[in-house]
């Protein structure tokens, strides 16, 4: 199992608004975005995350990951993840 | 030195599209609700702080730093005697030398003033920081003072493009070829003398500290802030406040090197080659969206008057993250009788 870290500078609002208390940067997720922001911070793993979206909307296994690793991607492109995942976290 | 309600005189009242700091120095002076009085100091009578309703009791025309020192004190003493002044804040960098040189004579009158020394404003001088910071080891662009156009054209070979070209004192642009750093050179030195300098052009985003330091190697005060907004003056017309524990250790230990009295900006890029935090300047003085560090919960004019009369303050270190202003341009409405008054009496 893999889980990502988001920053801990990382203020997300109810609204998916994203700000990086140490840049001052300023994003905006969608609301798939944010629900999967949202699941990191409760540090749920990559495998949860996914089993949550294909439950939730109706899109292929296949087609959800590739998404997800994207969006993952774009995060730490951005340095709103911490460092690398951790592998075999344990997911609450 | 008297303390509680004190008169204050501020210059700086120039909000404009290059704003001075005055006006938010005053604001966040006010917000402190000590019950103190304003006046305003004014080089031109179309300072729009001089406009704005209940900012100042009085203000008055002073010289032009470029009058030499006995012009100024001459005109201090005289608003002094009408005004009883208690503490004077300068707040533009070309008025601190005179006003720092004047300092011990404004003492003799009874007015109080915290002001880095003239050493302490040469150290910080764009000819200088490059220097300053290699001794200190605090991170900061390549730079040369060039002296004369040969120089240009021999240092160009230690950079690569593109670079910025900077006056001693102010202005800056850049340089993509040995054409143009010629061109701006020449516009430079003819504009605001020599030396002239060249300094790397770092890649990386903008970052602000606005600070207070005791003169004893402490800061007092310091809020970081990212701007959101930039004119095509380069100035920030809106920020948010920000905190990094790295950009604020730098400017703490920058504070300590330089044992600065007073207010001050630190100007910072982070680079995106390493992520560390490269000094671009230092501002002798409070920056102009000194107010926003106020409304984040510093307020360093008031920290800084109530420290220099003797008030004991405790450094302030808390500050609220995410605290954003926003800019304004609005038109102030006044009767031609006002200018006038200003005019031909040099006082309202």
């Amino acid at each position: 199992m893999t889980t990502h870290k988001l920053s801990p500078n990382l203020a997300v609002s109810e609204s998916g608004f994203l700000f990086l208390t140490t840049t001052g940067e300023t994003f905006t997720a969608n609301p798939v975005g944010r629900e999967i922001i949202l699941a990191l911070q409760s540090g749920k793993s990559d495998d949860e995350i996914l089993q949550s979206l294909t439950s939730e909307y109706d899109v292929p296994a296949a087609a959800a990951e590739r998404d997800f690793h994207d969006f993952v991607a774009h995060l730490r492109h951005h340095g709103l993840l911490v460092s690398e995942p951790k592998a075999g976290g344990s997911a609450q | 030195m008297k303390h509680g309600a004190l008169t204050i005189a501020v210059t700086g009242l120039n909000a404009t599209d290059n704003p001075g700091p005055g006006v938010p120095v005053l604001r966040s002076l006010a917000d402190a609700n000590s019950g103190h009085r304003f006046i305003g100091l004014l080089y031109d009578t179309l300072e729009p702080g001089v406009y704005i309703e209940d900012l100042t009791a009085r203000n008055y025309l002073i010289p032009y730093p470029s009058n030499g020192l006995e012009t100024m004190f001459e005109r201090i003493s005289y608003i002094h005697e009408r005004e009883k002044i208690d503490f004077l804040l300068p707040t533009l960098d070309t008025e601190l030398y005179v006003f720092s040189k004047l300092a011990p004579r404004l003492s003799e009158l009874g007015i109080g003033t915290f002001l880095p020394s003239t050493n302490q404003l040469n150290l910080r001088g764009k000819d200088r920081l490059s220097r300053f910071c290699e001794e200190h080891d605090i991170p900061a662009p390549k730079t040369e003072v060039l002296n004369s156009l040969s120089e240009l054209e021999k240092a160009v070979k230690d950079f690569s493009f593109p670079v910025f070209i900077k006056g001693a004192f102010y202005d800056a642009a850049p340089a993509t070829n040995l054409a143009e750093a010629v061109a701006v050179f020449q516009r430079l030195q003819y504009k605001w003398g020599l030396p002239v300098l060249i300094q790397e052009r770092m890649q990386g985003d903008e970052f602000n500290v606005a600070g207070l330091g005791d003169g004893k190697g402490n800061a007092l005060a310091a809020v970081a802030m990212r701007k959101l907004y930039i004119t095509d003056k380069g100035k920030g017309w809106a920020g948010v406040t920000i905190y990094d524990d790295e950009l604020l250790k730098t400017a703490r230990r920058v504070i300590s090197v330089l044992n600065w009295t007073g207010g001050l900006e630190l100007e910072f890029v982070k680079a995106k080659s390493n992520g560390e935090y490269y000094l671009l300047e230092i501002n002798p003085r409070f920056p102009a969206w000194i107010y926003l560090a106020t409304a984040a919960g510093q307020n360093m004019p008031e920290a800084l008057v109530r420290f220099s009369t003797g008030v004991p303050v405790k450094p302030l270190v808390d500050y609220e993250v995410g605290k954003v202003f926003v800019r304004a341009s609005w038109d102030l409405i006044t009767d031609m009788s006002r200018i006038e008054r200003l005019t031909t009496a040099g006082e309202i």
